[in-house]
């Protein structure tokens, strides 16, 4: 725990506005010269039920949801259905007031909307003795009233801004600014007069606490956006003009923000009837010779398994996106897990010849996104980014410099026409799309597209010879099976030279290791960190490469280290369990700290999680499962 | 310049050209209908002037899979049932390709019925050829979506408790704009039809009764048939929606009594094609997107200075 930070939340009913507010809130942060990062849950339904936002802000950059929070703006849930009987998931409308207040550090501020919960209610929740013990400084104030007063009830949450700034002592200018940005006549207006008179109104209840919230300044311009954005803005740098999707929770955020620029870069997104047909689109469009993705989410990426070995076995370059969120099947829909890993790199009949890319950040969404349109094209093989509901709905500033980069629009290992009138053809006139041994001595068989003069072959799901033709002659299965088996170690290698996708943390000689992969990346750095302050000699290793898996690497690093602990959030070590199966050894040297009960790891858990295993001690919190090493 | 040369290539098409130069010995049985289809399909090509590079033929799983081994164009042999989205999208990557997609029944009506569906209901410019052969024949004849009530086979072996599907008034429902039945046992007509319905700007739909000699039927039971343009009996509008609905209707009911119909169900040409639709909206550019990429002088946008700004 840093002591100098804010961790704010905002709490309420979904369709309270609790994302936009949140997301002004961060913004304004970030003008005022600090860093943020926003932890966001919700309910999968469309009004109503406990939303919550997390805005964690800092003078240093900020890579992780923090230990609990410092702040609580609970608005109350005005969707509630049952708000004032007893209802079968508990009191519905106060929920955001006393779901997880635990989590509301010592000394903290809980501002709630007096307006919308009633003060009856409040006191059975056993606010008050709560408040006593932790020593909570509890505000009521009637929001509603103010935003009544200017406007619509909805402006409760500006309400909120004005008086958290009050309390907090920051200033309201960047508020201001973005709602003069925003908004624009009598909503400016309201919202504006509904802003400063919650801050004069907060001003005048003098509260007495000890956060401090810190200052900033930034030495470049930055911009904050989501893992989502990221993703979406790295396939259209590198070429991307194509998407198919059908919708599903989290997948279709990408899918949106695709859906919504596309046509403006002079693209096209299609929705389509179901994901068969999203990723049967989407190798369409490539083998057309357009750069294309498609994507969605567990159950739906099930569905897309078949297109995707038809993708393997006619080397159709695609990029598909797997956002993962709870399973197994419909799990939680809008809660974070890394479950579906295996899912990915092994889903699809026979032998899977795929890349596998797991961004742990917004700035690897990006780049790695860029990566994976890069290799699928110049080896014409699909590349997977497997991202997660955590990276999707946290927002975080960083330079913008970071996305000053060249697009690539290059479709990779394609033929112009005056190259097929030269390349080697069949005497049926077919050109020998795949040849067992291709003339630059790699294992991509250069391909044509529809169109071209004398480039035509035959692309199918059957073993086929070089100019696509069926054939299921063993020698000819042998040498197309290894060509592209292959060309995973020649993208192996490529990687290691060109792009480093891994990321490392803590001090080299360190005698104890923590192996992470995806988005928990920042929340275990930050808890390396934390546990070298406290004496202990750690380090970290962030993978983003499932496959094809840099074996080296991790083998050098794993050599370096007495033991090691890896971090995932799922119940049966899948990511472990991959490192194993790779690297053939270390089931000895790896255990395992798991959470999956729909929230991700807080820096805090891992540090305990981690003393509690090299003490040989049982887990003190029961929202996470320890599993030894084997022979432990 | 087009990085395309074979499209649009303003030259006179010989029908031979779509015989692969050594032509692979066809795994269908002899007198199977499937070889009338690749003979219409390759007659019809020198009508509507198009050449092998320009044309993509894309199948599903089946013996009509196998059916651009036997057709020399561009090719893509997908999977079972999934033939009309990834043609679709290379029709909308390159609208200038002729893309045709063909399938069995099972493949069509059964496990890729969605599609089917949808595929319609969009209007892409394409043309559809469904094997209709009443039975899964490369799997060994089992009971299929169009096999009639009662149809006896190994996983039906009370016979089958349920109706078959109705092709050509799904299809209308659905929102094809051409609506055809042919038979391998009518070669001319079925030339006729497959020129159509590629020069149809929409959803072209042929459902194509090819007789499978070693599971169900063979030719004779297809004769003899009555092409309903050319039948007293028969006088409606192809153009009128209840007509056509009503001409199906008989046509479905009437082969399962022995009696075969074929000819044109429906036509609408008033109706823009998807990627007009798409184009008139804004969402589809003007030239086609697969240009670009082989297009030196294409500018590519990036997403720094187009869409940075809103998170600053």
């Amino acid at each position: 725990m840093t002591d100098n930070e804010l961790i704010w939340r905002i709490a309420g009913g979904s369709g309270d506005g609790i994302d936009s507010t949140s997301q002004n809130f961060a913004k304004a942060l970030m003008w005022s010269g600090l860093n943020v990062f926003t932890h966001r849950h919700y309910p999968s339904r469309i009004r109503g039920g406990h939303t919550y936002v997390e805005v964690r802000a800092d003078d240093e950059p900020v890579k992780s949801r923090g230990d609990g929070y410092n702040f609580l703006l609970a608005l109350g849930d005005s969707f509630a259905r049952n708000p004032q009987e007893e209802a079968y998931y508990g009191k519905e409308e106060l929920k955001p007031l006393y779901e997880n207040f635990d989590d509301l550090r010592e000394g903290g501020v809980l501002l709630y909307d007096e307006g919308l919960l009633d003060d009856e209610d409040v006191e059975e929740i056993g606010l008050e003795e709560a408040a006593e013990e932790n020593n909570w400084h509890v505000v009521p104030m009637d929001l509603r009233g103010i935003a009544k007063e200017h406007g619509r009830e909805i402006m409760r949450n500006t309400a909120g801004i004005g008086a958290t700034a009050a309390i907090l002592d920051i200033s309201t200018d960047e508020f201001e600014k973005l709602i003069k940005q925003n908004m624009s006549g009598d909503m400016q207006e309201a919202n504006l007069n509904v802003l400063e008179d919650a801050y004069e109104a907060a001003s005048e209840l003098d509260i007495d606490h000890d956060i401090e919230v810190p200052e900033g300044s930034h030495d470049e311009e930055q911009v904050i956006l989501s893992g989502s954005n990221a993703i979406s803005y790295g396939a259209i740098d590198e070429g991307c003009r194509f998407i198919s999707g059908y919708p599903m929770t989290p997948w279709t955020d990408v899918f949106t923000i695709m859906s919504q620029h596309l046509p403006e870069f002079g693209g096209i997104s299609e929705q389509v009837e179901d994901e068969i047909a999203a990723a049967a689109l989407a190798l369409g469009a490539s083998h057309a010779g357009v750069k294309a993705m498609s994507g969605s989410s567990g159950g739906g990426f099930a569905l897309m398994s078949e297109p995707l070995g038809l993708a393997e076995m006619t080397e159709t370059p695609i990029v598909l996106v797997e956002a993962m969120r709870a399973g197994p099947s419909t799990g939680m829909p809008t809660k974070p897990e890394q479950a579906d890993l295996e899912h990915v790199l092994y889903t699809s009949q026979g032998d899977s010849a795929r890349v596998v890319f797991a961004p742990a950040n917004i700035r690897e969404c990006y780049t790695q996104t860029r990566s994976a349109f890069r290799i699928a094209y110049e080896y014409q093989i699909p590349a997977i980014v497997i991202y997660d509901q955590k990276i999707q709905g946290e927002l975080r500033n960083l330079p913008a410099s970071h996305f000053d980069e060249e697009p690539n629009a290059d479709p990779g290992s394609v033929l112009t026409e005056e190259e097929i009138q030269d390349a080697a053809h069949h005497s049926s006139g077919k050109f020998q799309r795949f040849l067992h041994e291709p003339e630059d001595g790699s294992n991509v068989s250069p391909r044509s597209v529809p169109g071209q003069k004398d480039g035509r072959f035959l692309a199918t799901g059957n073993e086929h010879n070089p100019s696509g033709h069926i054939s299921e002659d063993p020698e000819n299965r042998i040498a197309q099976m290894n060509r592209r088996l292959n060309k995973l170690d020649d993208i192996r290698a490529d990687l290691d030279e060109n792009t480093s996708h891994q990321t490392y943390r803590g001090p080299e000689d360190a005698d104890y290791g923590i192996l992470v992969w995806g988005s928990q990346q920042g929340t275990v750095f930050e808890a390396v960190d934390r546990l070298n302050e406290n004496g202990h000699s750690v380090k970290a290793l962030g993978v983003s490469d499932m496959a094809p898996y840099p074996k080296e690497e991790v083998s050098e690093w794993l050599e370096s280290v007495d033991e090691a602990l890896v971090v995932e959030m799922n119940a049966t070590a899948q990511f472990r369990g991959l490192t194993q199966k790779e690297l053939g050894k270390y089931g000895d040297k790896m255990s395992s700290l798991l959470k999956y009960n729909g929230n991700p790891f807080e820096p805090a858990e891992i540090v305990d999680g981690f003393e509690s295993s090299i003490d040989g001690e049982e887990l003190a919190a029961s929202n996470m499962k320890y599993v030894p090493a084997a022979g432990d | 310049m087009s990085a395309f040369s074979a499209i649009n290539d303003d030259r006179e098409i010989e029908r031979d050209e779509f015989t692969p130069g050594i032509e692979p010995q066809a795994t269908w049985c002899p007198g199977c209908g499937d070889f009338g289809v690749l003979k219409a399909l390759k007659q019809a090509m020198p009508e509507v002037g198009k050449n092998p590079d320009e044309v993509a033929l894309f199948t599903g799983i089946g013996c009509s899979g196998k059916l651009n081994s036997y057709f020399n164009s561009y090719g893509f042999h997908t999977i079972h049932g999934r033939s009309l989205p990834v043609a679709r999208a290379a029709k909308l990557a390159n609208p200038n390709l002729e893309v045709i997609a063909a399938g069995g029944d099972g493949d069509g009506y059964g496990i890729g019925g969605n599609h089917t569906i949808h595929t319609a209901r969009e209007n892409h410019d394409m043309t559809y050829i469904v094997f209709n052969n009443e039975i899964f024949g490369l799997t060994k004849g089992q009971t299929s979506p169009t096999s009639p009530k009662g149809h006896k086979s190994k996983t039906q072996p009370h016979g089958s408790a349920k109706s078959p599907i109705r092709p050509l008034s799904q299809q209308l429902n659905a929102g094809a704009t051409y609506i055809a039945r042919t038979a391998a046992v009518n070669p001319n007509q079925a030339k006729e039809i497959i020129a159509e319905a590629i020069e149809h700007d929409g959803f072209a739909h042929i459902d194509f009764l090819t007789q499978c000699p070693t599971w169900n039927k063979d030719a004779k039971h297809y004769v003899p048939y009555t092409d309903v343009q050319q039948s007293d009996e028969f006088d409606f509008d192809v153009s009128d929606r209840a007509e056509a609905a009503e001409m199906m209707r008989k046509t479905e009911e009437r082969l399962y009594e022995g009696e075969v119909l074929t000819g044109r169900m429906y036509i609408e040409d008033e109706r823009p094609s998807y990627g007009e639709e798409k184009r008139q909206i804004g969402e589809m550019p003007e030239e086609p997107l697969a240009e670009r990429y082989f297009d030196e002088d294409a500018e590519w946008e990036r997403t720094y200075d187009n869409l940075l700004e809103h998170h600053k």
